[in-house]
């Protein structure tokens, strides 16, 4: 509804999701969702469509040019709008290649930043059975062990897991440090010892697939781990900070798509000899979501625009953004089934699908609490500096 | 090798209507696409490319400069280069004059193999592209829907015929026109819309494929168009409601006696 003034290019990478959202993703979205099942065709699409490289620097194979976080938002959100658990296998991916763009040198960013551009699937792993929101209470450790480490633990509810090639995982290098002892690697899909546990059969983003990593005396040279031993807390808040907006971009979409078919609906269900549109009482419930979703979208592209600017404290804008978007879906997708009335309620329709996939972005890459802990620390620090 | 798609814009519906007064295409509020067809016809192109590992893919167009924005799409669907053939003196040609141009054309660029689809979905002749074979005295194979060998100077390809399949070993270069059964046309990349945004159109005249102007366009063709239109909306029709079958076809009778048509 407003105009954002997306360059050319952005304009270019938006058309192109979309074609693959009306022609790729809408005809297989209610079967991945039924099966639970990766959509690696579709993954495919994206990138032989060059958007798996939006978010990476030209010089690595992509073209990222100076607003990598924004193309990675609009992509997400335009994806988004037709299937939340598909789109994730590219947001998912992103998630996983922050690490390396944020900590990796130029040695590792030339070693996988191009393959990931190319169409390799990555992801991201912090989260443990024990480690959830508290992530500097891990248990996976790495030891040193001359050039190598030898890594042992297991990781939990990781996006793309088993799916992909390409994984950043965080382990204690030092745990009497606490968070100080913590350190990235990434890890390559077949290396001894790394193999995957339970696949979770889940209540929305059905069509991608959350899975335990297990890590027994698994062997990774020195050369892997992304900075400096005992930055990895550091590499994890860092990436969150440029994620945040990635997940608000995935509930921006959701909420949108989810408006869109409400939209469409309500101007062709006839009730009393009018269409259910012509109801005041409905209108408002439309001008009130479509209002929503229109601030979420200021929120997340601002924050996005501002991290490639350079910020240097995105951590409240960023948990503001996945916080405010995520909220907004939640409840902008659960009044789009309202006006769908019973027929929204069954799976006949694509709209619950939209709820079901609108929930987990309350939820993960830290819960919308821990978002507002964010937000309240970065008051806190803003009027200490003062 | 160098391989010609010959693409044609068209109104992007397959219901296409026509104004009463002129006689002419509604084109307003219709949206120019590459006709369908022909977009089965730059995959294969492509593809050949890939398969082959060199060569180029060069489409061609005759149109006006709005078709140009076809050229840029086929770029971006992996096209190489893009040559739109745009004069005054083209306009108005039927099937003859037209394929004449674009085998005009095919004179100047000496291609390996000309590709096409196998009709537009606006004029529906599929003419243009065995034309362009009949103008150069090149084999054609049409309603093509699998190559299974092509190299320099020789293709073996599958058509597809009403009661099945018909397997054709031609010289090259030959016309070949496309089915949909071919390929699944790929989506534009990003990169292919960068490359087709900065891509340089060429742009030929009649001078330009030393084409006489007496020869194309509307000059050049010998089918005049007395009237187009479009046939009277079909109404609904009479039920006839009687007690009885019998009673119901007095009635008819007596309608088809009045009409005098029985």
């Amino acid at each position: 509804m407003l105009e954002y003034f997306f360059t050319e290019e952005q304009q270019m990478m938006i058309d192109t999701a979309r074609e693959i959202g009306e022609k790729k993703i809408i005809p297989v979205r209610a079967q991945y969702d039924e099966e639970q099942a990766f959509p690696h065709d579709v993954f495919k699409a994206i990138a032989d469509a060059d958007l798996t490289g939006v978010y990476i620097p030209d010089e690595y194979g992509g073209c990222a040019g100076d607003t990598g976080i924004m193309n990675m938002c609009l992509v997400t959100e335009e994806l988004s709008k037709y299937c939340g658990g598909i789109s994730l296998s590219f947001a998912g991916t992103a998630l996983g290649t922050l690490p390396i763009l944020i900590s990796g040198d130029d040695e590792q960013k030339k070693r996988w930043l191009p393959r990931i551009a190319s169409g390799t699937l990555a992801a991201f792993g912090i989260t443990e059975p024990d480690a959830g929101s508290d992530a500097a209470s891990m248990r996976t450790t790495a030891v040193r062990d001359g050039d190598d480490y030898i890594i042992n633990g297991t990781k939990l509810f990781i996006s793309n897991g088993g799916e992909a090639d390409i994984y950043s995982i965080f382990a204690m290098t030092d745990k009497a440090k606490g968070a100080r002892g913590c350190s990235c690697f990434v890890l390559e899909k077949g290396m001894d010892g790394f193999t995957f546990g339970k696949k979770e059969d889940k209540m929305g983003i059905r069509a991608s697939c959350t899975r335990e990593l297990i890590f027994q005396d698994l062997r990774v040279p020195a050369a892997n781990r992304l900075g400096r031993e005992g930055t990895g807390f550091m590499t994890a808040m860092k990436t969150f900070d440029n994620s945040r907006p990635g997940v608000g971009s995935q509930a921006l979409g959701i909420a949108q798509g989810a408006l869109d078919l409400a939209i469409d609906y309500a101007r062709q269900r006839k009730q009393f000899g009018r269409p259910i549109i012509a109801n005041q009482g409905l209108q408002w419930m439309l001008a009130d979501m479509a209002m929503q979703v229109e601030a979420a979208r200021a929120l997340v592209y601002a924050t996005a625009r501002w991290i490639d600017a350079g910020a240097k404290r995105p951590t409240g804008a960023s948990a503001m953004s996945k916080c405010f978007a995520s909220d907004v879906a939640m409840k902008v997708t659960i009044d789009a089934i309202q006006v769908f009335g019973g027929v929204g309620y069954t799976k006949e329709y694509p709209i619950e699908k939209y709820a079901r996939d609108a929930k987990i972005t309350q939820i993960y890459e830290g819960t919308n609490q821990i978002q507002r802990d964010e937000i309240a620390l970065a008051l806190i620090k803003e009027a200490a500096r003062k | 090798m160098n391989i010609v798609v010959c693409i044609k814009q068209v109104p992007d519906t397959t219901d296409v209507r026509i104004d009463p007064v002129t006689n002419t295409l509604v084109r307003q509020g219709v949206e120019s696409i590459i006709n369908p067809f022909d977009a089965y016809a730059i995959e294969e192109g492509v593809r050949i490319k890939e398969r082959l590992g060199s060569g180029k893919v060069i489409i061609v167009t005759m149109g006006p400069p709005q078709a140009e924005k076809a050229l840029r799409e086929a770029i971006s669907l992996g096209a190489d280069e893009a040559v739109l053939l745009c004069s005054r003196a083209f306009a108005g040609g039927d099937t003859w004059a037209t394929s004449l141009t674009l085998s005009q054309a095919m004179k100047k660029i000496n291609p390996d193999v000309v590709l096409a689809g196998k009709q537009a979905i606006d004029g529906d002749t599929a003419q243009v592209g065995p034309g362009i074979s009949c103008h150069l005295d090149w084999p054609q194979a049409c309603y093509v829907s699998k190559i299974r060998e092509i190299e320099k100077g020789r293709a073996v390809v599958e058509c597809l015929m009403e009661t099945g399949k018909e397997v054709l070993e031609v010289e090259l270069p030959a016309v070949l026109t496309v089915v949909k059964e071919i390929n699944e046309p790929r989506l534009p990349s990003l990169k292919g819309k960068m490359r087709a945004k900065k891509a340089e159109i060429t742009v030929w005249s009649e001078a330009d494929i030393e084409a006489d102007p007496e020869k194309v366009g509307l000059k050049g063709s010998p089918t005049a168009v007395n009237r187009t239109f479009s046939p009277p909306r079909r109404t609904g029709g009479e039920i006839i409601q009687a007690e009885t079958a019998g009673e119901a076809g007095k009635i008819l009778v007596g309608k088809i006696k009045e009409l005098q048509i029985g």
